[in-house]
């Protein structure tokens, strides 16, 4: 399809969604809606080749606020999606948002095989370390001993790590945002998108309603940017390992890792050598067809 | 009665049972003859009992039929298990050094190949099986240059010495065969016909290539998995994506996806892995982007019989996902038909905008038939609805770049134009959640119960343009009867010889196949059983999904009931039986006995 360059540069104003966010006042997730508009700004990405695709959540809401094609799916299911998005037209832009309840809890499965195929997109997960909008359940990043309506006497389970989890699951880029550094947010997610394969993005985004333990206060003092560190290489898978595990008074942000010597999954498919697949013709092949019947013959 | 041969070759897994069944395939379908193919076996790679049969004949052949003409057990346990099936006419070969044969009922022909004597058996471990298949065809009158041209085929790849050495083997057995076997009473006729043989799992998936599917994608599960294996081995000349997922779940909101980006976009699984999909044919409903789900049913529930066949997952077919929700569902009718039907389901789904459903069985998808090559057409009627694609979008009434585009448009059909994403002007948000005509949520902060009205309707009424555009079922056989068989998808072709036989046998008999099992066409129906002097229910479960389905859609309710829910297709005897039985007065209920233990 003919990508038609938009008369005037792209604006804030031109990726408003159709409504505003209904996010309670201070949620995090206005940080990071904010940093996705201004990457695609500073990006020049048009609009109608983005598509915005998200499971079910607070921060699943993200697609109706922001306009680009959106697909505001089920819970858990944001990544299977969008692989078939994806695969079915690779010219377009696709970003993935969502909580860490639908990434890491009830979508798990589909994060880890997502990011084990290098599929060309980028996941940016707004992770809260609650389930908000079913009212402040444990969700899978909860700390351990928090108390929440589910665990009204203290969280028993181990929260999981999300950073070290992208790492071993084969991600190609990782890095961890918060949404009070918005300009550190955008230019993650700017690579993020920029990036050819799976990109993963764990953003701080407090809760202001139901997490009063992982609050901007509690996370301002302790998070310290990797880029600030000259001597730390995000090509080093080992010492971004190392890294994923700092947990306390210092919480890494940035980027821990990216490498770019893994081909992406659609890239791995002749069946696309010829361009995506949305645009091919409908019909197999009259000589590959003829072939199909007379090997049953 | 059909004019037909049946040949059984049984063994245990691992034994080479599939190899002579490929090749008298072959053979037949190459001499212009029709078959049919069914396996019976167990979830078991090495081992167990596993037991073939090929029916073949000038006419169509669509079921294993009542009789078997010629056993070849290749193991002792086949020998003695089957050899009682036999009656007047048949023949049994086997391998003398290994296997001891029975006592065969009186005009069976015991036909003793002395293996060792005929092949060197320490440097060929399937000469038992060539023999055979050398014997059986001099039995059949069937020259043995057929035989010589498959065999080198077959083993092309070998190299000639390991053809040569095969063909000689054959040649052997035909040989003996010729001279110490008496020949069949009918030798085995032949026709200008050629016809391609195929599993229904094929067929669906080259229905699929047919109907312009550009992605598919699996999570393995028998027996639905041929079609995954048809598409992976032929996908990048069909120019398809293929992708094996995850899981279940991963598989529909990945087709999804790549339905939503514009392509048509397939999977297929069994009833454990249809459970598992059922949100997102919510989905899909819900957002308004077609998919075509196949279900091959096996034996349930839970893991249950997973090389067994049954037709038990239409409850779950017609519950699938919460709400109520535009679909439509069919069920082949055989396996030609599972090519015919993914195009036309395909349009459905794709001007309707809604989930299309196709309940298969392990019946058809891993029963092999012949098909005139011309069925299987690759250029189907192809209508993608009302799809944009370009910014001018597309001739359509609606959207354009300089009008507001509204995705959900509530229209008198219930469709609105689809815009895919790239296309300029045209940006929305498709959302689970309820939504307005623009696809802004109303089940938030906005809800609304005019909007919600308003949106349930226009996509319900989606099934009145779904309901003419699949067609009713038709009366097959004399319009008067005396008793009227009511099946649906897989059973078609059991239940049409049965009825051939029960009018050979005095008693008129016509039938009712159902193929669109949603839109089910209710009032077409009760018009057609009207005048129906005794109605019964033939299906291949336990509770009589169908009757049960009829009777909620129709009030009706038939006289009798078949049911078989052991694993094992019906033969068509056990319906022949079960009608006289019923007709008689003796019961309104008949589960016929599989005699033929598998």
């Amino acid at each position: 399809m003919a990508t038609i360059a938009p008369p005037k540069p792209l604006t804030m104003a031109d990726l408003k969604g159709k409504v505003d966010p209904d996010w309670c006042p201070g949620c995090g997730d206005f940080g990071v809606l904010a940093a996705v508009q201004k990457a695609l700004v500073e990006l020049q990405v048009p609009p109608h080749e983005v598509v915005t695709i998200s499971g079910i959540g607070c921060s699943s809401n993200f697609p109706g606020y922001i306009n680009t094609y959106g697909m505001h799916t089920l819970h858990g299911r944001s990544l299977a999606v969008a692989t078939g998005v994806k695969l079915a037209n690779h010219a377009l832009t696709v970003l993935v948002t969502g909580g860490d309840g639908d990434g890491f809890g009830i979508g798990g499965n589909h994060f880890v095989h997502t990011m084990r195929r290098n599929v060309d997109l980028l996941y940016i997960v707004m992770d809260n370390q609650i389930y908000g909008l079913t009212t402040g359940q444990t969700s899978p990043t909860s700390r351990l001993g928090m108390k929440t309506k589910s665990a009204p006497f203290g969280n028993v389970e181990a929260p999981i790590n999300p950073i070290s989890m992208a790492l071993a699951a084969g991600a190609t880029f990782v890095a961890r945002g918060f949404s009070g550094e918005q300009k550190h947010l955008t230019d993650l997610i700017k690579q993020g998108i920029e990036h050819k394969g799976f990109s993963f993005l764990d953003v701080f985004s407090p809760c202001v309603t139901y997490n009063l333990d992982n609050t901007y206060q509690w996370f301002r003092p302790r998070v310290k940017k990797l880029e600030d560190d000259a001597a730390y290489d995000a090509n080093d898978w080992m010492a971004a390992m190392g890294k994923s595990l700092l947990w306390g008074d210092e919480i890494p942000i940035g980027k821990f890792f990216e490498r770019n010597d893994v081909p992406t999954l659609h890239a791995s498919e002749p069946v696309v050598n010829e361009g995506p697949l949305v645009h091919r013709d409908v019909r197999v092949p009259p000589a590959a067809a003829k072939a199909f019947i007379e090997e049953l013959m | 009665m059909r004019e037909t041969f049946s040949i059984a070759i049984g063994g245990a897994a691992g034994q080479g049972v599939a190899t002579p069944g490929d090749i008298f395939a072959k053979i037949f379908s190459r001499r212009g003859l029709h078959l049919n193919a069914y396996n019976a076996y167990q979830s078991i790679i090495r081992g167990g009992h596993t037991f073939l049969t090929i029916r073949t004949g000038p006419d169509k052949v669509t079921n294993m039929g009542d009789r078997i003409d010629l056993l070849i057990p290749l193991n002792q346990d086949t020998m003695d298990r089957h050899l009682n099936l036999l009656t007047a006419g048949a023949a049994c070969i086997y391998n003398a050094d290994a296997i001891k044969a029975g006592v065969p009922a009186s005009g069976v022909q015991l036909c003793p190949l002395p293996v060792s004597k005929l092949a060197d058996i320490t440097r060929n471990k399937v000469a038992q099986n060539t023999l055979a298949l050398g014997a059986a065809l001099s039995m059949m009158g069937i020259g043995f240059q057929s035989l010589e041209s498959v065999l080198a085929e077959q083993f092309k790849k070998k190299g000639e010495a390991v053809v040569a050495e095969n063909v000689g083997v054959a040649h052997a057995g035909y040989d003996y065969g010729s001279a110490n076997f008496k020949p069949f009473a009918r030798p085995l006729p032949m026709t200008e016909h050629k016809y391609a043989v195929l599993a229904g799992n094929t067929a669906m998936a080259m229905g699929g290539a047919a109907a312009g599917v550009k992605f598919y994608c699996a999570y393995p599960m028998s027996p639905s998995t041929g079609v995954l294996h048809w598409m992976a081995s032929h996908g990048r000349k069909a120019g398809i994506m293929v992708r094996q997922v995850e899981d279940e779940i991963g598989v529909v909101n990945m087709a999804i996806g790549a339905a939503h980006a514009g392509v048509r976009a397939m999977c297929a699984t069994s009833g454990g892995g249809f459970a598992l999909m059922s949100e997102g044919l919510g989905m899909s409903a819900m957002m308004e982007t077609p998919v075509v789900v196949i279900n091959c049913q096996r034996a349930g529930p839970s893991t249950g019989v997973p090389t067994k066949t049954e037709q038990g997952d239409l409850w779950q077919m017609l519950g699938a996902a919460f709400g109520d929700y535009p679909r439509v569902i069919a069920a082949p009718l055989d396996i030609g038909d599972c090519f015919t039907l993914i195009p036309e389901i395909f349009n459905i789904a794709d001007r309707f905008q809604c989930p299309g459903l196709v309940l298969c069985d392990l019946l058809l998808s891993e029963g092999r038939l012949s098909v005139d090559p011309k069925e299987l057409d690759f250029n189907p009627r192809i209508d993608r609805g009302e799809l944009i694609t370009s910014a001018n979008g597309n001739g359509s009434s609606n959207g354009g770049a300089d009008t507001i585009y509204k995705r959900y448009k509530i229209t008198e059909s219930g469709v609105s134009p689809r815009a895919i994403p790239g296309v300029p002007g045209h940006t929305h948000t498709a959302a689970t959640d309820e939504h307005d005509e623009d696809g802004v949520l109303i089940s938030d902060e906005f809800t609304n119960p005019i909007k919600r009205r308003a949106m349930m309707e226009k996509r319900m009424r989606k099934m009145e343009g779904i309901t003419a555009a699949a067609p009713p079922p038709t009366l097959q056989g004399p319009t008067k009867a005396d008793v009227t068989l009511i099946g649906w998808g897989s059973t078609q072709g059991v239940i049409e010889e049965a009825c051939e036989l029960l009018r050979e046998q005095g008693v008129s008999a016509n039938h009712l196949q159902i193929r669109w099992l949603v839109p089910l066409h209710g009032e077409a129906i009760l018009d057609l059983l009207q005048n129906a002097r005794h109605t019964i229910i033939v299906e291949n479960n336990y509770s009589g999904q169908f009757a049960r389905y009829l009777r909620s859609e129709t009030s009706f309710v038939p006289d009798g009931n078949i049911r078989k829910y052991d694993g094992e297709p019906f033969m068509p005897h056990h319906i022949v039986e079960a009608v006289k039985a019923q007709l008689s007065g003796k019961t309104n209920l008949s589960v016929p006995m599989h005699e033929i233990m598998v």
